[in-house]
């Protein structure tokens, strides 16, 4: 039926990156983000000013939170007994992810140009046959079934509008 | 009887064709969404939410908490048919309901989960009828100390009851926080964090975030597993149905307790999926039949999945009764009040009686609603989870973009919501309670207005969260929340812990 199966049962894929590892380095990410906080609070001011407390006041305390715990976190993947050796994902696993992930980038780098409708038809139809190796012309049809369908629930039953693009193909239609 | 007279006013409400028709609608997209894997309650309803902003607040609110019971009943199609859990509660009624499904009883198995949600639920919402309005009461008489006190319980509560790092909850509730924050400040009027961006002057809006956490997170997570529906094929008709109905009577102490423990954790934003392993976990203990847990036991069944549906239902109280959601769903429910111009809270009681009691009202009759439904339309449902993968995760991909599309027409949170979601999947992998982070995305400037006004009562001074014995009693109530990680340490120094058998199952959420 399709390729997407089965292929993430072996595991006796390399691993790409252990818990620990990942978990250092989100914490140093968040870490930066906690100190970023800090520093716009403080730009904001984060005292007192002369009508109560500053715009930074309470972000202030967010991002003194955010380093504290992140250099706790970071403490227990680097340094701690029970840190998590086991494994973030295997190489299988991360191509499989990479493979649902980049498809979903570049459908919405297309979205931008030819709007949802279209743009969706076209990465359904594309899913089905890459990944899951459907035919052709049944992909196509499943595609272009499913945006109809939106289009007619969004734009016609519920006229909520939706992006048509840059490029708008849909226009001709008149929403 | 004031309550009840105001709950039959609420029934009168909500029995027009129009909402009657839209409560089935509601509850066959909630089962859908909880079956589908990707979308679950929270961000299924964010995902409808722009479809009811035409509609009239009280229809709206009837529909979308009509998905959210849907959802509930939901997961435990996939847990049972496909021991698959569709929602992080439904993990507990794998372990008695596979098996179970494995020996052929799947239907008995269903119907005996239907059934027990459904009471939980119900046992909730009488809770909800009689408590809600009493808290609402008690609580016009808040102040800002006193409404920060509950924000700083709430939050509290995440660390003190969360399975897994201390740390990690902090900084996930923190992050939100620091989210919530970006844009512009509603008391100074100042730019916050948008370092010059255009596009972060209107701030994080959470429907984004709920959309890509859990939409594209989970897609992303079940692609890595591989998804392999192998299933059993559920029958069900009225005989299996009156066989498993008479024989459910017997575990009345189970469900009694279960929805205790639910309701309990529900209110506290401990959760439904806690409330569900404690559940199954007590009744293991003090069942007869404890030590055939995990077999293919019923009443295995009936305890998680009352609990979970008590926890869900009772998540709704502090929602309606302090404006403070007890779970990322009612936070999303929350968010659409907001949107059709209503204010969350204890002044909800008051002014806007229609609204609550009808709210209230579509509780009892969603849920009945709903326990027929699911009881006669099960096949069907079942039927959608052996549809490849590889059509079901571009459909759900394309229904996530539309839906954070349209929170603000605008482009740049489609791609916000890419970014939401690998964050959902680094997250989930390494165990970060989610729920802490949308709760303060939601609860942000809301925890933070009434911090400013606290500090600016006392100029300052952090003694007001003291000042009197409401106030002081919940801060110290937080504050001991906050450092349970570090009490129950202590304990664990000083004598020998006891075990938690179902620790290492239970998903962090």
């Amino acid at each position: 039926m399709s390729d997407d199966k089965g292929a993430a049962h072996e595991d006796n894929s390399p691993a790409i990156a252990k818990n620990a590892t990942v978990d250092a380095v989100v914490a140093v990410i968040l870490l930066t983000i906690g100190a970023v906080v800090i520093y716009e609070s403080n730009r904001l001011g984060s005292g007192w000013s002369t009508d109560g407390p500053g715009s930074g006041y309470f972000p202030f305390y967010i991002g003194l939170i955010l380093c504290v715990s992140s250099l706790g976190i970071l403490y227990q993947a680097l340094v701690s007994k029970s840190r998590n050796t086991g494994t973030f994902a295997t190489v299988q696993q991360t191509k499989q992810v990479a493979s649902v992930l980049i498809p979903a980038g570049v459908y919405v780098l297309v979205t931008t140009f030819l709007g949802l409708y279209v743009a969706s038809a076209i990465y359904i139809a594309l899913f089905m046959v890459i990944m899951g190796k459907y035919s052709v012309v049944k992909s196509i049809v499943l595609g272009v079934a499913v945006s109809t369908y939106f289009f007619m629930m969004f734009e016609v039953w519920f006229k909520v509008p939706l992006y048509k693009g840059t490029l708008n193909p849909t226009g001709f239609l008149g929403y | 009887m004031e309550e009840l007279n105001s709950l039959f006013h609420g029934f009168a409400v909500i029995s027009t064709p129009m909402n009657l028709g839209l409560m089935v609608l509601g509850i066959v997209l909630g089962v859908l969404i909880g079956v589908l894997p990707g979308l679950g309650g929270a961000n299924g309803v964010a995902i409808l939410l722009p479809l009811t902003f035409s509609m009239s607040p009280t229809s709206a609110i009837v529909m979308l908490s009509c998905i959210y019971w849907g959802a509930l009943f939901g997961g435990a199609i996939t847990s049972i048919l496909f021991n698959i859990p569709g929602e992080p509660w439904s993990v507990a009624t794998t372990f008695d309901g596979y098996p179970l499904a494995q020996k052929g009883k799947a239907g008995q198995a269903l119907t005996a989960a239907f059934t027990s949600s459904f009471i939980g639920a119900f046992v909730a919402v009488v809770m909800i009828t009689f408590l809600a309005p009493l808290v609402a009461k008690f609580a016009l008489k808040f102040g800002a100390p006193e409404f920060f006190s509950v924000y700083l319980l709430t939050f509290c509560s995440f660390v003190g009851m969360g399975k897994g790092s201390p740390f990690k909850t902090l900084v996930a509730m923190a992050l939100g926080f620091a989210l919530a924050a970006v844009g512009m400040d509603t008391v100074t009027g100042q730019l916050r964090m948008t370092f010059g961006f255009q596009e972060l002057m209107r701030g994080f809006d959470f429907l984004i975030a709920v959309i890509g956490l859990f939409g594209i997170g989970e897609i992303l997570l079940s692609m890595e597993e591989g998804l392999e529906f192998k299933g059993k094929s559920a029958k069900i008709n009225s005989k299996v149905v009156w066989e498993t109905w008479k024989e459910l009577p017997r575990y009345w102490a189970t469900s009694l307790r279960s929805s205790f423990v639910g309701i309990w954790m529900g209110i506290t934003p401990g959760g439904a999926t806690p409330a569900s392993f404690m559940s199954y976990g007590l009744a293991k203990k003090m069942s007869r039949t404890g030590n055939k847990f995990g077999t293919g036991e019923v009443e295995g069944i009936v305890a998680p999945e009352t609990a979970a549906h008590a926890a869900g239902t009772a998540a709704m109280l502090p929602m309606l009764a302090l404006g403070i959601p007890g779970s990322p769903t009612a936070a999303v429910l929350l968010g659409g009040l907001l949107i059709w111009g209503l204010q969350p809270g204890p002044l909800l009681f008051v002014e806007q009686k229609d609204f609550v009691w009808g709210l209230i009202a579509s509780m009892y009759l969603g849920n009945l609603v709903g326990l027929i439904v699911v009881l006669t339309t099960v096949p069907l449902f079942a039927s959608i989870l052996r549809i490849p993968f590889s059509i079901i995760a571009p459909v759900i991909i394309v229904v996530c973009a539309i839906g954070a599309y349209t929170v603000n027409n605008a482009m740049f949170d489609i791609w916000l919501m890419l970014v939401f979601g690998v964050m959902g999947y680094v997250f989930k992998k390494l165990d970060y309670p989610i729920a802490p982070l949308v709760l303060a995305l939601v609860l942000g400037a809301k925890a933070e207005d009434s911090f400013r006004q606290a500090m600016l009562v006392s100029q300052g001074d952090l003694g007001i969260m003291f000042a009197n014995p409401l106030v002081g009693s919940i801060t110290t109530l937080a504050l001991l929340m906050l450092l349970w990680p570090l009490i129950s340490w202590v304990l664990a120094k000083v004598r020998t812990p006891k075990v938690d058998e179902l620790a290492a199952q239970r998903p962090v959420d």
